[in-house]
């Protein structure tokens, strides 16, 4: 163990005094280069795509990877694979950014008032939060599907409910920290309310944690997207999306395989960037990791 | 001890009551009444009525709850009201097969997670160590359904020595049940091993740092005889937390991996009566699953003191 404080908050910082710089680790950049990646892919589709990912062109069906004018082959009904896959970025990430903020707003106050309110307060929270943990991402999805049928919306709301208590979990443990703290107690004997001490100095404090949750969400989103359009409950068509790509692609496996291994690595790539980018961020952010690296 | 498991029980009996309404309220309070559902939009409102009645569904809200309650205490679930087949013998039926699936992946997730877990550990500032450990990364983000899609395609395409798809029950022909069994066991088996061996390695690192590990390390053992002897009952608490989380996921996975391999399971009864807009049928299978999540985390929070005797002090 290092001697470095415990937990997020650095005491020995000083306020006003810059932060020491220390050179970002290889997970930090390699994480942050491919969500950097899948970001320019989006917001590249917004302007450009080769092809319309849409058009079905009965002439083109099934070209090959290398193709002079699909460079990633074509699909069954002739739309162009990379044109699918650029758009397919779009609907990820907008799954992801939904499904994350929605798990975000209401799991960082959630963890707030779980540590700031009375202790019986505080419990029930926690446990109602750990009976969400039995209903994951793809359960919830289905159940929701079940009645309202399969949507964008329908997925990224599941997918953010069910993801709410690891936000509320961390949040609050982060929390207690803080609270114990002694310049929270400076705070309260000078008369601060609780809910200035909340926003004040819980909430910046803990601010590193929720980044370092966010990027781990997104790739559990990325995941639960991609499964959920799998089995025909997420994007419907003729949107493009990564899962549905390789939903499509799995009755031609014995005869065109590559059409699974693009959307695949598509998906497999970018939960490995947010992944890293969330250990990257953690080690970073939490000292006492620093040795593991 | 006891009090730990009084404690306990009372949780877990208060999670069962709480998911139950939430399952319940949840199919209840959304629109659209279960009947027309089943019998379409363009069925009269006579039939609707004949059904809401045959089933119990003009019944006041609570009365519906405490019969379906007592119904699941009795595992009797009734007849569904779309397919009219019997519940409860459809979802043990595809439960069994779902089971063979969910045990024989977790096997080999621990299979390969412990020795990974340990080695990457024991290894963590080598080469080998960082490699083991990107791999691992890699592992994680590669999603079930996707490994069962390139399993399919190397060992049953290029290579063709296992079958696509398909399930043979083990009492027809047993060599094919295990054919038909090795691709999506390893497809959810794999990526479940990469997430363990995670919580494997950090969980040996932190046993590895104990003053009873340098004590045994100094007495002349070796790094693994030290951890052998010493260190993997300590280790082993977060590491059985994670595998009951774990128990969730496998069976969510399971419901994909069935769709990929059309394997008769429970995730593929789930999605079959999903496309029926069979609601009562989903909600008893939804229950079912959240029932074994949580009976399984109990279990789990009991099993702690079995491992480690110093909770047992703590609580008795």
């Amino acid at each position: 163990m290092s001697a470095q404080p415990a937990g997020p908050i650095d005491p020995t910082r000083v306020a006003g005094q810059p932060r020491v710089r220390r050179r970002p680790g290889p997970s930090l950049v390699v994480g942050g280069s491919i969500v950097a990646a899948v970001v320019l892919m989006a917001l590249l589709s917004f302007v450009w795509t080769p092809h319309d990912p849409t058009l079905v062109n009965a002439a083109a069906r099934l070209r090959d990877v290398g193709d002079p004018e699909h460079w990633l082959g074509t699909d069954k009904f002739g739309r162009d694979v990379l044109s699918q896959v650029l758009v397919g970025a779009r609907t990820t990430l907008f799954v992801g950014v939904v499904a994350v903020g929605v798990a975000g707003l209401l799991g960082v106050p959630l963890g707030v008032v779980a540590a700031m309110a009375p202790r019986w307060v505080g419990e029930t929270l926690m446990r109602a939060m750990d009976l969400l943990l039995a209903f994951p991402a793809l359960l919830l999805a289905i159940m929701f599907s079940a009645v309202y049928g399969g949507s964008t919306l329908v997925a990224m709301i599941a997918i953010g409910i069910a993801t709410v208590p690891s936000f509320a979990r961390i949040v609050r443990s982060g929390a207690l920290q803080v609270l114990s703290t002694e310049y929270v107690l400076a705070a309260r004997a000078a008369g601060r309310r609780s809910w200035g001490i909340g926003l004040r100095h819980v909430l910046p404090n803990v601010s590193s944690l929720v980044i370092v949750q966010a990027s781990v969400a997104f790739a559990i989103a990325v995941l639960a997207e991609a499964a959920l359009s799998f089995l025909g409950y997420g994007t419907p068509p003729p949107t493009p999306s990564w899962g549905r790509m390789l939903q499509e692609s799995q009755e031609l496996l014995f005869s065109a395989p590559r059409l699974a291994f693009v959307p695949g690595l598509a998906i497999a790539v970018a939960v490995l960037g947010f992944n890293l980018l969330g250990d990257g961020l953690r080690d970073r952010y939490d000292p006492r990791l620093e040795d593991r690296r | 001890m006891l009090l730990h498991l009084v404690r306990r029980t009372a949780i877990l009996v208060a999670s069962l009551a709480v998911s139950s309404v939430v399952v319940f309220g949840f199919m209840v309070l959304l629109p659209g009444d279960p009947a027309r559902v089943a019998l379409g939009v363009n069925a009269s409102e006579e039939a609707v009525g004949r059904l809401r009645a045959e089933f119990g569904l003009d019944r006041p809200l609570v009365e519906q709850y405490a019969s379906w309650v007592s119904g699941l205490l009795r595992f009797d679930l009734g007849r569904s009201y779309v397919s009219q087949v019997e519940i409860a013998p459809q979802i043990l039926h595809r439960l069994q097969v779902t089971l063979w699936l969910v045990v024989c992946a977790m096997l080999v997730a621990l299979v390969i997670a412990v020795p990974m877990g340990t080695l990457m550990a024991v290894r963590h500032r080598r080469p080998s160590g960082f490699l083991l450990s990107a791999l691992s990364q890699v592992g994680v983000a590669v999603p079930a359904f996707l490994a069962g899609i390139l399993l399919i395609t190397v060992f049953a395409v290029r290579l063709g020595w296992l079958p696509a798809n398909g399930w043979t029950p083990p009492n027809e022909d047993p060599a094919q049940f295990l054919r038909q069994l090795v691709l999506p066991v390893l497809s959810l088996g794999l990526v479940q091993g990469a997430v363990l061996t995670r919580y494997v390695r950090s969980s040996v690192l932190d046993v590895q740092r104990e003053d009873y590990i340098r004590t045994a390390r100094a007495k002349g053992l070796g790094p693994f005889r030290a951890l052998w002897r010493h260190g993997f009952r300590n280790a082993a608490v977060p590491v059985v937390t994670v595998l009951a989380l774990q128990l969730s996921t496998l069976l969510i996975g399971a419901v994909v991996v069935e769709r990929v391999f059309v394997i008769p399971g429970l995730g593929s009864l789930l999605l079959d009566q999903v496309s029926n807009r069979d609601l009562v049928f989903v909600q008893d299978i939804v229950m079912l699953l959240v029932v074994a999540v949580l009976l399984v985390n109990f279990l789990v929070d009991v099993l702690y003191v079995v491992i480690d005797p110093r909770l047992r002090a703590g609580h008795s």
